[in-house]
Order: C-alpha cells, then structure tokens, then sequence
C-alpha cells in the first residue's frame, strides 16, 4: 500500500501536466528576447492594448454584475410574475456565441443598418445631424460580450443566494436592516465566492475573445497577441504578451484573495429554513419584470429573431444533408468534450482533495488558466508537442519498419479534443471542486471507516452527492465547445466541419444573412443543455430533497 | 458513474479518429478559401478525374503556421491563400516547392506567380476607389497617393490594418515609393478617416452609401457580391457608389491573387498538380468570375456582364512577391500611423 | 419600560391554525420562556414577535405599541427586537467587532468602539473583536450572538433555542449564565425551548404550549407543583397519574390509599379523578400497607429512579437515595409522602 501515494502522484501530476503542456509550450518563447518588436510596441499600439483591455475588463465585469445580481436575487428571494420562467430563461443567453450577437447587432445598429436608415427617412436626416452609438466600438464590445457572459453571474450568484442561510438574513433584520440593506450587507458579501467565480469566468471568457474585439475594430492585448504572432511574425514577441495578459489574470485573482484576508463564507449555520419568497406588487413587480426581462431581450430575443429572420430569407441555401452532418459533428464533439473534461477535473479535483500536494495545486492551476487564453494560441500550443511527438514517432517508425506513418496525432478530432479539454477546464474543473467542497470531510472519514476505499468513497459517496455538480459541469463545457471556433477552426480534421466554423466561414466571407441559419442551429442546441442545466440548479438548494 | 463516462468516452472516441486513413492518390488541400469559394470547383474535378479532394479551410496565418509544425510529417499537398504575400511567407519559410508545368506558366501572367514557380496566382481581384456617385466627380480621383490630399478630410472610409488586403495594398507603395513615402501615405491617409476602421470590405460601401463618408476601399469582388446579391438593402447600396480604377496614368491599380503553392513534402505532388491545371483552365476560370466576380488570371477567358461593365483597366504589374517580402514592415508602418 | 402582551394570538398558514388563541404578558425586565415539544407552535409564535410570521387574529403590543395586529405589521427591522438564532447566525464574512456592530453602524466610530468592549466584557470575552467566527467555539459563538443582539439595546430580545447544539451538561450552565448577563442588562426577553431545565434555569415565567394553545402561564415551580392540566403535569417533571375516586371536597380514594388536598370543584364525590404521583411523592419503607415490586432502575448517581408495579397493576415512579439499592423484582413497601396533592379532573390521555 506503499506505493499507491506515490503512483497517485505521479498520475495526478502527469495529467495536470499534460494539460498544461500546450501553455508552457507556448510560454517556451517567452525567454527569447524581442527587444526591437518592443521598441515598436511600446512606441505605438501597446498602451491601446493595455488601456482597451483594461477598459474591456472593467466594462464586461461591471456589465455581467449589474445583468446577472439584481436578476439573480430577485429570482432566489421573490415572487413576481413570470417568475418561474425568468428564472430558467436568463441562462439562455449562455447559448448566444459572443462574435454572433456582435454580427446581429451589428447587422441591426450599423449606420447602414435598418434602424438608422428608418430613422434617418422619417427625420431626413443625414450623416452627422444626429447622435447614434456605434455599435462597433469599444462601448459596443462591452455590451455584446456583457449580453452574453451575465448568466455566469446570475447562475454562481443564485446558487449561492439559495444556499444561504435564512437565519443570517432575518438576524440582520432584527439588527434594524431591511430587506435591501440585509443585501448588500449580508447576502451579498456571503455570496461573494460565488459571485467571484461567476465574474472570473466571465472575465476569463472576455480576455479571450477574438471575434467580437476583432470584428469591432477594438485592439485589445488578444487581438495585438494575433497581429504580433502572424503579421509581425515575432512569436517571442507574442508570447510575451500572452504572458503579460496571463500576469494580469494572476494578479488579479491574487488581489481578490488578498482582499478576503481572514474571513470566511463557508456557513456558520447548518440550519436551513424554508425560504419564504417574499411577493412583490405594483410598480415593484413591474420593476422586477424589467430588471429580467431586459437582458433576456437584449441577449438573447433579439438576436435570435435576428437570426430566424435571415434564416428564413436564404434558407434554400443552407440547409441540406450537408447541414445535418454539421449538426451532427458540432453535438458529437461538444459531448465528447464535455465528457472527457468532467473525467480529467474529477480525478484532479478528487486527487486535490486527497493528496493536497502543492506541486499538483499548481500544474492544475496553469492548466485550468486555459480558459483565459485566446483560442488560437490554445491551438498552436497543442500543436508543437502534438507535433513534435509525431516527428519522434517517425523516426522510430522509420528506423524500425523503414518506412513512415504519417501523423498520428495532430490532424485528427483527438487533437481538437484535446485542445478543447485545454481550454475548458478551468469550468468542469471549478464546478467539480465547488461541488466537492460543500462535502464535508468527515463524511470522507465515515465511508473509509465504514469500510470504504478511496475509490469506493468517490464512488459510492461524492458521485451521487454531486450528480447535479457532474450535469452543470457537462452542460457548461457542452455548451462552450458548441461556441468555441479559432481551435477549432485550426486543428480539425480534412473534410470535417462544425456549425461554428459554418456561420464563421459565412459571416468571414461578409454573408451575415447566410450565416444566419448556422448560428441559429448553435443556439437551437445550446438550448437544451441551459434548460436541464437551469432544473440541476434548481433542485440544488442545499438542506432540501 | 465513472464507469459509464468513462464507457461512454470509449465508445465515442473512435469516432473522433476517421481522418486516420487519408488514401494514396487523393489531393490534400489546406486552404484559406473559404469552403463555399472552392468545393464545387473541386467536385468537378472529382467527377472529371476520379481524384478525390480532402479540405481543410482556416484563417491563411493559422493554416501556415499548422503546416510548419507539422513539418515533413503534414499529410498536405497544396496551399490556397486569398493572398500572395502568404505565399510568399510560405516560400520564406521553406515549405514549398518548385512546380514544372507548362500549363501553368503559360496560362498565368508571369507578375502573378513566383519567378521560381513556387507559386501560382488562380484568380485575380482588384483594390480600387469606390465614390458615391453624386458626391464626388470621377474626375476629382486619380491615384491612391492623392487620397491623402486634405480635400478628402473626413471622407474616406476603409477597414483595419488587421486585414492583409491593407497590408498587401500598402506593402505594393513601399515596394515602388519606399518606406518613408509609404510612411507618410498611411500618415496622411488615416488623417483623411471618416471613422475610425471597422467592419469589413461591404461595410465600407455600405457606410459610403449611407452617407458616413464619400470614399470607400474594397475589393472588387464584395461589390460585385453586393451588386448581385439576395440582399436587397446590399444591393441598393453597392448601386449608390461606382468604381474609380486609381493610378492608370503610372503603375496600375492594386491587384491581389487567390493562389497555390505546392507542399515540400507533398506526397500527392502529380495529383496535387493536375488540380492546379484543373483550375486554371477556362471553365474553371470562368466559373470563378461568374460565381464570385474574380477577374481570370487567364487571358482570353470570357468574363460576365457585369465585370465586363466594370470596364478595362490598368492593373499594376508589380510581382506579387513584393508584397509578402514588406508585409511585417508594412503592420508596422501602419502601427506608426495609428491606423487601427 | 419594555412590555409584551400578545392578545388572543391565531397564526395560520393556509387554513392550517398552527397558533390558536394564545394570550400572555411579560412584564418589564422579566425574562418569560415558550416550552413545549417541537412541532407545538412555540417558534411560530417567537417568529411572529420578531415579525417575520404575521397574525391572522388577535394583536401583539410592546410598550402599547401596536407591533402586529390582523392588518398592521410593523417589519422586523423597526420593532427593535434583538433576536439570538438556535445556530448564532454569525455573518462569516464579519470579524467579531463588526458583528456586534452590525445593528449600530449609524452610531460613531466612538461609540461603537466603547459598545463592543463593554459587549465583550459582558459576555466575557475581552480581547476577541478581531476575530473571526470560525475562530470561536460554540460556547464562545453563542455568546458574541448575544452581544450582538444586545448591542442596539433592543426593548426585547427573543432567543430561539438558544442552547440547542450544545452539551446536554452545559445547557443549564450557560442558561444561567445567560440569565445573568441579562438581569444586569434588565433584558425584557423571551426564550423558547423544549428542555424545561433550561426553562427553569432561565426564566421568570413559563408558558406550556401543545398543538398551538398556551395550556398555562406560571412560574416554574407552579407548573411543576400546580399544573393546570394533565399536559402539562406530564410535560414538566416525571409522575404518574394515579387513578382515584373523589369521597369529598378534600379526599381521594385511591390505591395507596386516602390523600387530601384541593379537590377541583367541578368534580362531585363519586366522580374518578387522576391523582398526581411525583417520583419525590414516595418513599420505600421498610413495612407499610402498599407492596409494589420493582420493574425497572436507573442510577442518577446520587439517586435512583425506580419503576413500581402496584398489585393491581397500575405503575408508578420513586426516587430514592441511592445506597437503597433493590435489585429488579425485589418486592418493597411503598408510603405516600406528599407536599402538594395535585388532583385533575379527568382521565385525560397525554
């Protein structure tokens, strides 16, 4: 029984590693010096780099908080109508890819666009007589990607509000606070872990967005990582930036621990009562109705109707058996993905959990920060150890049989898989250690005495305790491969197509309304997955079955 | 339960491995052509030679830099770009090779293909003015240099310098005025924006038409989308403005290729080859003018109605390799510019 | 001057009565105790004191101010009432000081400083405001709760099970120790349990509640030694009711023999009655008329708590010192040696 620690280890550590394998590779350059390309960057685009993301960041994390906390709350605490409704129908939005609703909107909002043009003949007007916010701009990137990433925030935030102790709350209100200032005074800072991880998510998902920035002109440091690698053609330079972007995540989640000092948020109180709801009436229900209503609107209603729109009026184009197996490639790889994420974070998570080994803490935290790196360096960081392996591999091959065998890795859906388990971790992987840490460690203690291994604990204890934990891990990897275009765009196989590399290809080629069709079928199946992923959470509330 | 996911994983994963077995004899193609640009000319191919064709489309960076890593090992045969200077940098970084074939020397104009056949133009797209008709008087245009006079304050509209068409069109001015006139251009240029850049190529129209500025820069081939099109707002917009082929006094206007190159390690290389020919021949040639509004790199071949109505121009005869070999200097120079 | 008066008290929950006509009264500084078992409406009734039940009938004032009638419902954060949870409640995310003065903050930075170490001194943890909930114990945790409460000077505090999770031996400590700290605040206060020693412990006044009516309001000793029914004779204390038979207005045939005392008036000679028997209503001697046999012992230590079986069958409870020891099946004598004959009109079951 020697060894099993240490084998556990060395497989735990090797996992971790191999997952973080495509960051450092890419981190390889990051000690070539680039003095000139530098020079350069600092003399000309680097501070609108630095100033654009920095804006971009505030902006996004300002707008998901002020989308996904009052919706949030009121979904967890009241009753108004439409409640019940609102309450599954906000993670809708999750399903929008962010480049889609930025072509949508741009489609609408454009100065040569249906809404200015109507407005400039029923005024007579002309360009420069009035104001109109350009959607392609900086504020435009903020909306767009706000639009789409609040429900991280309003899912973390609800789970947490309904988790919270009823006790805590009435307690403020006998200490003379009411129902609003027991909020912002209680549940608010208790739901801050929570709310924490929804907004990194969120922020994560913002630092690597490509699409939106670049289609709105905004250069951001994931745009200039783009413009540095490929048309400066300097991948130290690149690197470095993709460093300096990765400090800035770190700092910032050093920052937010650093500002929690001592105190803690795991429940003083084991109590839980039932939750009354209180019922909103009046101008507050109506209140309430908008504050959920808007951002579903906005994210999710009218994007869509966008998209049914010029679904309908080039539909003879897109759809035929050709697009059947594209739907069909999309689901197949976002299962599968979303599977073998969920197998890696639970035997990492589980492996934390027992091991609690520094070095395997921290090869699992360069992995899971995968989730802030732009796709296609995800992708070309997959590829140079793919890459080389098969290199190694040919040359055995060929000493051995005398002949090649081609490549055996890159080039194929395991790579493209791969990549996407690289870059989705850090979700399967934070839901898993969520849901592990609500299991209190005597119960840990209970299945060994009991007679249970390791194993068997896992098994037989934290896996049916976690069932809703293992779904929400499935649905939210599911649902951001479905997204997820620049990997795979890069990696995937000959003759083998996804919905997103469709709508990409169409809307690329300036055929928004082509691209129409496609985008509608990856919200048609991003769907589903946000409504069973809506119920697991709804079901989740601690103290009840 | 990790037994079922772990089962469930196994089953599936075989599905993620079809492209195992490529078979000898079929024709390999990266290309940053898009799917819907390229397939049905490779179809035809397939059903005239019984050579089948596997595709994998990409951004033109990402696909390079696939093949580099790749190395010897890469199962492709030809590189398509929507742009010479990517082929260029492909011959730059070694994985190209020289192509002997008569068919294609002599059906493509020597300045659209490398001097040591590493590389062969397919189709040809022009970068000219477009002006608002009503607006600006043809006469009042003459070449891409005077753009930056300040009569055009305020009035021109153009995408990013993230695009490589910009780079490509700034990267022909450095190769006949130099750096620092170039320099200077995109200087002057960005002080006469409209707006700061956005959107692609057809916004570029769309805003001239809409009023925000009275000149736009495209490529020919997105105004005869336009033009052409479903889209009946498209339409009326591209109908609003009208070409002005710049430069015809001195050098041409810009012109860019959609073109080929051969892998160095090519293990379909004969194949590879023969679809080149394939696609330079007139009915392929013509099919690309008619489907997409390309121009023939190939004299002689019949071109529609409405490129016809474009009329004749002077197109600049600059080898296409000059504009890879000043790419990375033009990103800079436009950095320089602030021309986003 | 701090006075509750809970006037003809319904709560209902969806025609559900779970509170039904309850009256009480808890005079200034006085500390008054809702006991009863769970389920009986007991916290219900605390919950609507605080304001976060309302009343379907009947009215609730402090101070003869009108807090909670069939139509006014003064929200909890203005009644100050400080209110102390069975689980402390403590805010997590708080050091110490900053709970206590989490009712306070509108007071200056002055006050609030000198309020939490008197707080602290009072619940006798000096030195603590620094740290964290999680850094306490129990004990500790229950205590800085009460200060808490404490700190707006609430003109009433309620305490819902204020010792549940802790030891069963240090409820009664900390009863009283919590007794104290708010007899030197004059604390109006309300405590509701179903442990009657920490009831006894703490209170002035009790209220026995079953099924949602208050079935008596009296001081611990009266609800042990003059209950008002046969609920609350079994509730309060160990005993047995023993069958007799009223001979007149102050005598009880029954199988120990004739007892005196108050005969309720309501019951006419020949009417059956139940005779309370406490534990420390008997004696074993060493000869008297009554046999009995033993069926069952428990060692209390100083005691033992033996279970009689009389020859006619009925079965009753003694406790005796305990180096009288009489194995299981011994045969003693039993004597009545009462203090209080409490006498309930019918055979009720409980």
């Amino acid at each position: 029984m020697e060894i099993k620690p240490l084998l556990w280890r060395a497989v735990l550590l090797s996992m971790a590693l191999l997952t973080a394998l495509p960051i450092l590779a890419v981190f390889g350059y990051v000690f070539v010096p680039a003095p000139e390309v530098w020079q350069h960057l600092r003399e000309t685009v680097l501070s609108d780099y630095l100033l654009n993301t920095l804006w971009l960041v505030l902006g996004v994390g300002f707008g998901v908080l002020l989308l996904g906390l009052p919706a949030a709350w009121l979904n967890s605490m009241c009753q108004f109508p439409g409640q019940r409704f609102f309450e599954w129908a906000l993670l809708l939005p999750l399903a929008m890819p962010a480049y889609i609703i930025a072509y949508t909107y741009t489609g609408m909002l454009d100065f040569s666009g249906p809404v200015q043009s109507l407005l400039r003949e029923l005024t007579g007007w002309g360009y420069g007589d009035y104001y109109f916010p350009n959607v392609r701009s900086l504020g435009g990137a903020i909306t767009m990607l706000s639009l789409v990433l609040f429900p991280y925030v309003y899912l973390l935030a609800r789970a947490a509000f309904l988790e919270q102790s009823i006790c805590v709350l009435e307690v403020s209100r006998t200490l003379g606070s009411n129902q609003w200032q027991s909020f912002f005074r209680v549940a608010l800072p208790l739901a801050r872990p929570a709310i924490i991880t929804g907004l990194s998510l969120a922020l994560m998902e913002t630092l690597a967005d490509f699409g939106t920035v670049q289609y709105f002109g905004v250069t951001t440091f994931t745009t200039g990582i783009f413009r540095t690698w490929f048309g400066l053609g300097d991948h130290a330079a690149a690197s470095q930036l993709a460093a300096l972007l990765m400090g800035f995540v770190f700092v910032l989640i050093l920052l937010e621990r650093w500002s929690r000092h001592k105190a803690r948020y795991h429940h003083t109180s084991s109590k839980y009562s039932r939750l009354p709801r209180y019922p909103l009436r009046g101008s507050y229900a109506v209140a309430a109705v908008l504050v959920c209503a808007l951002p579903l609107l906005l994210g999710f209603v009218i994007p869509v109707g966008q998209l049914l729109y010029w679904s309908v009026t080039t539909a003879t184009n897109g759809l035929d058996a050709d697009f059947i197996k594209l739907v069909w490639n999309s689901i197949m790889l976002a299962s599968l993905a979303a599977l073998f994420a969920l197998l890696l974070a639970l035997i990492l998570g589980y492996g934390k959990r027992l091991s609690n080994d520094p070095l395997v803490n921290l090869t699992a935290r360069i992995a899971a920060m995968g989730y802030a790196i732009p796709g296609t360096v995800i992708a070309i960081g997959v590829l140079i150890p793919f890459a080389w392996m098969d290199t190694q591999l040919n040359t055995i091959s060929q000493q051995w049989r005398g002949s090649t065998i081609g490549l055996v890795l890159s080039g194929t859906l395991f790579t493209v898989l791969f990549a996407y388990n690289v870059r989705f971790l850090a979700v399967s992987l934070q839901t898993v250690e969520a849901g592990l840490g609500k299991i209190k460690p005597t119960l840990d203690n209970a299945g060994r005495s009991l007679g249970l291994s390791a194993f068997g604990v896992l098994h037989r204890l934290h896996l049916p305790l976690m069932k809703g934990t293992l779904l929400t891990a499935i649905l939210l990897v599911f649902v951001d491969v479905l997204k997820e275009l620049p990997a795979t765009l890069i990696l995937r196989p000959f003759n083998f197509n996804t919905l997103a590399v469709r709508a990409y290809e169409l809307a690329s080629d300036e055929r928004l309304a082509d691209a129409g069709l496609p985008s509608l079928m990856i919200v048609v199946a991003g769907i589903i997955p946000v409504i069973l992923l809506s119920r697991s959470i709804g079901k989740s509330r601690a103290g009840e079955h | 339960m990790i037994k079922n996911i772990s089962l469930a994983l196994l089953t599936l994963l075989p599905l993620s491995l079809p492209s195992l077995a490529l078979a000898d004899g079929e024709v390999n193609v990266y290309s940053a052509r898009k799917e819907q640009l390229i397939k049905p000319l490779f179809d035809k191919f397939t059903a005239q030679t019984g050579i089948a064709v596997n595709l994998v489309t990409g951004k033109d960076d990402a696909l390079l830099e696939r093949l580099r890593l790749e190395g010897d090992n890469t199962p492709a045969d030809l590189l398509m770009t929507a742009d010479a200077g990517r082929l260029y940098r492909a011959v730059e970084m070694g994985l190209t090779q020289p192509v002997e074939s008569e068919v294609l020397t002599k059906a493509i104009p020597a300045n659209l293909r490398d001097a040591n056949n590493q590389w062969f133009g397919l189709t040809s797209r022009a970068r000219p003015i477009f002006y608002v008709k009503g607006k600006v008087k043809p006469e009042e245009l003459s070449t891409y240099e005077d753009l930056t006079d300040p009569k055009w304050k305020s009035r021109i509209c153009i995408r990013s310098s993230d695009n490589i068409y910009n780079q490509s069109m700034l990267g022909s001015m450095m190769a006949v005025n130099g750096v620092e006139k170039a320099q200077a251009w995109a200087d002057g240029l960005v002080k006469n924006f409209a707006r700061p850049p956005e959107g692609g190529d057809r916004d570029q129209i769309k805003a001239a038409a809409a009023g925000q500025c009275d000149i736009a820069i495209s490529n020919t081939y997105y105004y005869g989308q336009m033009l052409a099109g479903e889209n009946a707002e498209d339409k009326a917009a591209a109908e609003k403005v009208a070409i002005f082929w710049p430069n015809q006094a001195d050098r041409g206007t810009h012109i860019n290729i959609s073109g080929a190159t051969v892998t160095k390690t090519a293990k379909n290389k004969d194949n590879a080859v023969k679809l080149m020919e394939f696609l330079v021949n007139d009915e392929s040639q013509q099919w690309y003018a008619e489907a997409n509004h390309e121009y023939p790199v190939k004299a002689g071949v019949a071109i529609g109605d409405m490129l016809q109505g474009w009329g004749e121009f002077k197109a600049d005869s600059l080898n296409l390799s000059e504009l890879g070999k000043h790419n990375a200097e033009a990103v800079k120079i436009m950095d320089k510019a602030g021309w986003k | 001057m701090s006075k509750l008066t809970l006037q003809n008290i319904h709560i209902r929950y969806s025609n559900n009565a779970v509170v039904h006509a309850v009256s009480l009264t808890v005079e200034d500084g006085q500390i008054g105790c809702l006991l009863g078992p769970s389920g009986c409406g007991k916290t219900t009734l605390l919950r609507a004191i605080a304001g976060f039940e309302s009343v379907t009938q009947g009215s609730i004032t402090l101070n003869g101010q009108l807090i909670s009638d069939h139509n006014t419902h003064l929200p909890p954060e203005k009644r100050t009432i400080g209110m102390v949870f069975q689980d402390y409640a403590l805010f997590p995310h708080l050091n110490i000081a900053d709970n206590i003065t989490f009712g306070i903050r509108k007071q200056s930075s002055q006050d609030k400083a000198r309020r939490v170490a008197e707080l602290l001194e009072l619940v006798n943890l000096p030195g603590y405001a620094k740290r964290y909930p999680h850094e306490l114990s129990g004990g500790q945790q229950q205590r800085i709760a009460l200060a808490r409460a404490l700190a707006p000077r609430p003109r009433l505090l309620l305490l819902d099970e204020p010792f549940g999770s802790q030891d069963v031996e240090l409820r009664e400590m900390l009863a009283r120790e919590v007794r104290d700290i708010l007899k030197r605040e004059g604390m109006t206060a309300i405590l509701v349990t179903h442990d009657q020693h920490e009831a006894f412990a703490m209170a002035d006044e009790i209220g026995v509640l079953q099924q949602g009516r208050l079935q008596q309001w009296d001081t611990g000793y009266n609800l042990y030694h003059k209950p008002a029914n046969a609920f609350v004779a079994g509730f309060i204390g160990q005993g047995v009711l023993l069958p007799g038979i009223v001979l007149n207005h102050n005598t009880v045939a029954t199988a120990l023999g004739n007892v005196h005392g108050d005969v309720p008036e309501s019951c006419q000679p020949e009417c059956p009655v139940s005779v309370l028997i406490r534990p420390d209503d008997l004696r074993l001697v060493a000869d008297s008329p009554h046999p009995a046999t033993v069926i069952s012992r428990g060692f209390r230590g100083a005691e033992y708590l033996y279970g009689l079986a009389l020859n006619d069958g009925s079965q009753l409870l003694a406790l005796t010192p305990s180096h009288q020891a009489h194995p299981i099946g011994a045969s003693v004598c039993i004597e009545l040696d009462l203090q209080h004959l409490v006498i309930l009109p019918t055979l009720t079951s409980y």
